[in-house]
């Protein structure tokens, strides 16, 4: 009976890519206390910029570089003209603020290029590894690998440099930062263009995998589930959170859909979450705050 | 009587009597608006105008209110509509309004049961519960053929039409008229209802719920009226906008940006004002057809449909930034400046 662990390792594999979303959340999220909603069409955008680059035949390399330059840009622009005008509102304000800029980002990002789906072929070949009689798509490895390598990156990033260590200190207590003379504001630029970087590696993976058009947008409520389990402010987390809505949903599709007709798959993360939040409202890895009148 | 006691007394007179003749000029033109409106204005304009606003007033309660931030509305109208179409289908005795009443009970049960992980986690985490709810019933109303009475398009639409009490209410004028009596009954209930202890409660919580608790507000309590109150609306609204403006409606009338609609009717009328819900309900309907009248004539027929649609959708979503930033509290607000000046240059006016 391999159907077991098949049906395990798959679900654990996809959740890697879950996971690669939601790490651009967290960056976020740690940084500035903004739930990013526009993750999802600066994603797309992303991808967006790179499959038309490439089709007018830009070489691969340009086009990254390009549409990182443009991703950064855009950060600079989402600092200056939203956030540090909001600065100081609450949570809730801030996160309807990001979705009205996924609006504007979808619209400017399908308005100019288009919202037919476009083919993305990175190179990978979908061929299936066994190892021992377990069967295993080549690419999810090679994807699981890419939110790994970034995980341990970014982790890295903020724990051992400079500006990680400033970018920790603005996420704990902004005033202090502030009287410490940490320029917030280019720590949100540089926060922000990471995680367009992010978005863009993500996008690159999910694109190759069904394609790049508006959809891609909607992985933000995959990533969702996935931070409430994992917590909004830790990389791993964002990791394991990834792992367990993965193996979850596919457990339950095949196991416990059966039995509900099947297609449970669009709500069953976001149950697996509630359960999550009622024993841990924090998430897994987050840190449990402790209000004050 | 001193000239003191006149000259405060007169100009409150003089405003209260402007109001009241204002509001009865009001009353007449509502009423008589389908008199003066063509049968295209009323079906495609004035009716789901209406419904919107409606749909805006349930989620404002909750989110203006009593701060819960929720993406499920449209999880909420879809639950009204279903259990209007089941009722009027499967107890055929029970007259339309009635069946409303008990959709929206039905609505506020299952938006109880989607609000209790409000008691335990706030702020955006709870935007989880409310979007479970969303995919939860999409999928759900999809599933089960039971819901929709096996229909081979998986769509629902009354049985017999839109009937109230024998009356045939299948017409501009019919829908127009069931749709203002709920929308204006709704509306009165709601602005006694935020002034109640029940709204004060919601308005403590919203500002900031430690404190509130600690002085004694039932929390947990609140929030769950709050849910109930506010799914109570959503599904009364969802009925109506699948019978008395679609007439024929299917799960994807009610899909996730449905729910981004209502919230945005919210965020730009004006969160936490009753009137916030109509002015944005208005702006949210009349902005697609203002752009399509200006594009026409701008470029008449140049522009592509899509890109016509892509331009509406980076307008929405600039204004939604522009209003967070510049008046969170929305057109009500904007409005509310005006007329305030106004009032203050009223002849002799002390305030």
């Amino acid at each position: 009976m391999s159907m077991f662990p098949e049906t395990l390792i798959g679900g654990l594999l996809a959740g890697t890519m879950y996971s690669l979303v939601a790490i651009g959340f967290v960056l976020i999220y740690k940084a500035s206390g903004v739930f990013n909603y526009a993750q999802g069409s600066i994603l797309l955008f992303a991808a967006l910029t790179f499959v038309s680059l490439t089709d007018q035949g830009v070489p691969a390399l340009v086009a990254i570089a390009i549409t990182i330059a443009l991703l950064v840009l855009m950060a600079i622009a989402i600092e200056k003209l939203l956030l540090r005008p909001l600065t100081n509102r609450s949570p809730m304000t801030l996160f309807m603020a990001t979705l009205g800029l996924s609006y504007l980002v979808e619209a400017v990002a399908q308005g100019i290029m288009g919202s037919q789906v476009r083919a993305l072929d990175l190179g990978i070949d979908d061929l299936p590894v066994f190892v021992g009689d377990i069967m295993i798509s080549q690419f999810d490895l090679i994807a699981a690998g890419v939110a790994l390598a970034l995980g341990i990156g970014l982790s890295l990033l903020f724990n051992r440099t400079r500006i990680g260590i400033q970018l920790r200190g603005v996420a704990d207590d902004t005033r202090a930062a502030l009287s410490l003379g940490i320029d917030i504001n280019r720590i949100w630029q540089i926060v922000w263009a990471v995680a367009g970087i992010v978005g863009l590696v993500a996008g690159l993976l999910w694109g190759a995998r069904q394609g790049v058009q508006f959809s891609l947008s909607l992985v933000v409520l995959k990533a969702l589930p996935v931070l409430i389990i994992g917590g909004f402010t830790s990389i791993a987390g964002a990791i394991v959170g990834g792992l367990i809505v993965g193996a979850g949903e596919s457990l339950a599709e095949t196991y416990l859909g059966p039995f509900l007709g099947g297609g449970i798959t669009p709500w069953f993360a976001y149950a697996l979450a509630l359960v999550f939040l009622f024993v841990r409202p924090a998430g897994l890895f987050g840190e449990r705050q402790i209000e004050r009148v | 009587m001193s000239e003191i006691d006149l000259r405060i007394a007169a100009p409150v007179n003089g405003v209260a009597g402007l109001r009241a003749a204002g509001l009865a000029a009001a009353t007449i033109l509502i009423l008589a608006a389908p008199l003066l409106a063509s049968e295209y204005w009323i079906n495609a304009i004035i009716v789901p105008f209406l419904i919107l606003s409606l749909a805006g007033l349930g989620l404002n309660l909750l989110t203006g209110y009593a701060g819960q931030l929720s993406l499920g509305a449209g999880a909420f109208m879809m639950v009204g509509a279903y259990a209007t179409f089941s009722l009027q289908l499967r107890v055929p005795d029970l007259p339309l309004p009635l069946a409303l009443v008990v959709s929206g009970l039905i609505a506020a049960a299952v938006g109880v049961a989607f609000g209790i992980p409000s008691t335990r986690i706030k702020g955006f985490y709870l935007i989880v519960s409310t979007l479970a709810a969303q995919f939860f019933f999409e999928w759900l109303f999809l599933k089960f053929p039971w819901f929709y009475d096996g229909n081979s398009s998986a769509t629902i639409s009354l049985p017999r039409g839109l009937t109230v009490f024998g009356l045939n209410a299948e017409t501009p004028h019919g829908r127009y008229y069931l749709t203002l009596g709920a929308v204006a009954l709704i509306t009165l209930l709601s602005f006694n209802l935020v002034r109640s202890q029940t709204g004060r409660n919601w308005m403590a919580i919203r500002d900031m719920d430690t404190a509130a608790a600690v002085i004694g507000v039932p929390v947990t309590r609140a929030k769950l009226q709050a849910f109930a109150v506010s799914s109570f609306i959503l599904g009364i609204a969802g009925a109506l906008w699948a019978f008395a403006y679609l007439g024929s409606a299917s799960v994807q009338s009610f899909g996730l940006s449905r729910s981004y609609q209502v919230l945005f009717i919210i965020i730009i009328g004006g969160l936490g004002t009753i009137r916030g819900a109509y002015l944005g309900a208005a702006f949210v309907s009349l902005l697609p057809l203002a752009l399509d009248w200006l594009f026409q004539h701008l470029f008449s027929g140049h522009v592509d449909a899509g890109l016509l649609q892509n331009i509406q959708k980076g307008i929405f979503g600039l204004l939604i930034m522009w209003f967070l930033v510049r008046e969170p509290e929305g057109l009500a607000r904007l409005l509310g400046i005006r007329l305030t000046a106004r009032r203050r240059l009223f002849p002799s006016s002390q305030n």
